[in-house]
């Protein structure tokens, strides 16, 4: 439907982009040797959830996607979550 | 146009070969119908061969001790037997066979949207297939795990793990493939004028079912990628000794199947939905609670994995949290079979072959469905994990529910598939055999269940013996309603009486066009109405 159009993106926005995930990658490798406890885990997942929503929108054009894709894909991150969060529920109270 | 140039114009999909002859025409296919015949063709052997399988293992518990086969040889049978039926039989069933051929069908479009990526689905389904069967032939035998590859004992077994699960593995990525086509065609191809609201429900419940596909197959994937890496390198995922945590893969392994219980029932449920309103020529009861019913199972059913571990040592806390979550997704299936009932009430209803087995259905998936909520609460799950009253709950729902929709599904549509009609008669004694068959066999289960009985042990006390028995020879007299209907089906599909375009006055698209369909479905525009199922 919405996909006939093409969309140009600028080589300048696609850099930004890519500098913006080869920072985040930088911050998750470093954050790893921070002792965070408990929390690690959650900023590393944080973090991830982060790139993948820049990729999604840029790289893979979601920003210029209907309404409805886009909640769509947004119900994906919610369930995945929820998912984490479940299971986190056998974890933190074993 | 006028009719007469459209008809000229007509070739059945059976008969246009395309670029390639004989069997090629088929391997090479991307027509969606041929290779949804393709799947079906696949997947019945692998059915029959389950069957046998599973008919060995009745021949074990006839008696006591051992009957015809030792303790693990029965651990590897019932491993065989639970990979096929499950990865290979019921994961794929429906959506690939009748919901590729219908599908397109019901939302008014040629093909799927990717027809080369869907022929390429089937292949990946052969390779993934051919391996587990060379897991079963290869030197170090045959993997004894359970379909559940449960870690530690299948990272520390000699038996054939790896090849095994590399076949799951690779099936997953014909899952994942099927789900994606089957999404994006709904979101791009529907007829013009056709609206989410206005598909047929199957489409609905395919739709649902294709993003737990797309969705959950991928954890599966993983997991069992991990399994492979712990069995190879040691690296210690699932090992304590290692700093792993066992538990870890009964979530991510429930993670993925319990969603794929999902991926089995809800076309299996759309696909009652469809017969249902059309052999009681009555509107649907509740159109849109039916849909958004699919949505809510499929959402709600992510959540609940937690049920199959119960008695794992989990945190009581997520003991009470997912059995929570399990009494809440129970809520949309029983609407489902509100709706179908209802709808029957004060229809004009024509009991023929395929709504016997829709009401077969709904009568094995409501003792299935509620021994499920027994199994779903805590306190009474404790009592029965593990035990043949799982085996009988698990086989009313997908061999009572998903395989009788499969039935229900065939005995349908056949006559548009081929064209041609089977004979009533002897499918009613196969239904009828099959239906009391099936009961003998696995409703014993129930009882030695709660008396204890284990699952997965070849051998029982003799206080069992008269269940067993009376189990066993239930199956063999469903194995005899299976062939007279398996015989039925084929003898109508190869030399039954033509049938005609719409022989049970069904009201959606694919009852429009002849049967069997042209190449490209529609000869000409399909009349979209606004109500799939208007019989006014
Ligand atoms: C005539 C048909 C069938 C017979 C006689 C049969 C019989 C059995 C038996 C005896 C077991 C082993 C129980 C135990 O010792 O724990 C079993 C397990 C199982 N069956 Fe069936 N079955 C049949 C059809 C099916 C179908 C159609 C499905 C799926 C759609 C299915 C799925 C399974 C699964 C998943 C297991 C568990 C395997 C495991 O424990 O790893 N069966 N069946
Ligand atoms: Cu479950």
């Amino acid at each position: 439907m919405a996909n006939n159009t093409t969309h140009t993106i600028e080589y300048q926005s696609l850099s930004k982009t890519l500098l913006i995930l080869l920072f985040l990658t930088f911050v998750t490798i470093t954050i790893a040797s921070v002792h965070l406890g408990a929390f690690t885990l959650a900023v590393a997942l944080l973090i991830a959830c982060v790139k993948s929503f820049i990729v999604l929108s840029n790289f893979m054009h979601l920003k210029y996607e209907s309404l409805l894709l886009r909640i769509l894909v947004g119900m994906v991150f919610v369930l995945f979550a929820l998912i984490v969060a479940i299971t986190f529920i056998d974890y933190a109270f074993r | 146009m006028s009719n007469v140039s459209a008809n000229s114009e007509y070739v059945s999909y059976l008969d246009h070969h395309g670029k390639y002859k004989g069997i090629m025409s088929w391997i090479m296919a991307t027509d969606h119908k041929r290779i949804a015949l393709l799947y079906m063709y696949s997947i019945m052997t692998f059915f029959i061969i389950g069957v046998v399988l599973g008919i060995m293992m009745k021949l074990e518990m006839l008696t006591p001790g051992e009957t015809i086969m030792k303790a693990k040889m029965y651990n590897s049978v019932f491993t065989l037997h639970g990979i096929l039926m499950i990865f290979m039989v019921v994961i794929p069933g429906l959506s690939a066979v009748f919901g590729n051929f219908f599908l397109p069908i019901h939302i008014g479009a040629k093909d799927v949207s990717f027809p080369k990526l869907n022929r390429f689905s089937w292949w990946i389904f052969v390779v993934g297939s051919i391996m587990a069967v060379l897991s079963q032939v290869l030197k170090d035998g045959p993997p004894d795990t359970g379909w559940t590859f449960y870690a530690p004992y299948s990272t520390t077994t000699s038996s054939n793990v790896i090849m095994a699960t590399a076949a799951a593995f690779v099936l997953g990525f014909s899952s994942i493939l099927t789900g994606l086509n089957f999404i994006v065609t709904i979101h791009q191809l529907r007829a013009p004028g056709m609206k989410f609201f206005n598909m047929p429900l199957f489409p609905w419940a395919l739709y649902a079912t294709a993003w737990i596909q797309l969705l959950a197959t991928p954890v599966i994937g993983i997991t069992l990628l991990m399994l492979i890496a712990e069995r190879a390198f040691h690296i210690g995922f699932f090992d304590p000794a290692l700093g792993g945590d066992p538990l870890l893969f009964q979530h991510l392994f429930w993670i993925y199947s319990h969603p794929a219980v999902y991926v089995m029932m809800l076309p299996a449920m759309g696909v009652i939905t469809e017969i249902i309103p059309t052999f009681c020529q009555r509107q649907i009861y509740g159109y849109k609670a039916v849909a958004v019913s699919s949505l809510a199972i499929a959402g709600v059913g992510f959540l609940v994995w937690g049920h199959h571990m119960y008695t794992s040592g989990m945190s009581d806390t997520a003991r009470w949290f997912f059995s929570l979550l399990t009494f809440i997704v129970a809520v949309p299936s029983a609407i489902k079979v509100f709706n179908w009932i209802t709808t029957m009430y004060k229809g004009s209803i024509d009991v023929k072959p395929p709504f016997l087995y829709a009401l077969a259905f709904i009568f094995l998936f409501i003792i299935g469905g509620t021994t499920g909520l027994l199994l779903g609460s805590v306190a009474t799950n404790v009592q029965v994990h593990d035990t043949a009253f799982v085996v009988a709950h698990f086989h009313y729902i997908i061999f009572g529910g998903m395989g009788f929709a499969f039935f229900a599904a065939i005995h349908y549509w056949l006559p548009k598939m081929y064209g041609r009609m089977y004979d009533f008669k002897m499918a009613n004694i196969g239904l009828v055999i099959n239906f009391i068959g099936f009961n003998l066999l696995y409703f014993p289960q129930f009882v030695i269940g709660i008396q204890g009985m284990p699952r997965r042990y070849f051998d029982y006390p003799a206080k069992f013996q008269p269940a067993q028995l009376v189990s066993s020879i239930g199956g063999f007299i469903l194995v005899t309603g299976l062939i007279i209907m398996i015989y039925t089906l084929v003898k109508g599909a190869r030399k039954g009486a033509p049938a005609p375009a719409n022989p049970w006055r069904g009201s959606t698209l694919e009852w429009q066009i002849p049967s069997p369909p042209s190449v490209e479905n529609f000869d000409e525009e399909p009349v979209i109405k606004e109500n799939p199922y208007d019989y006014k």
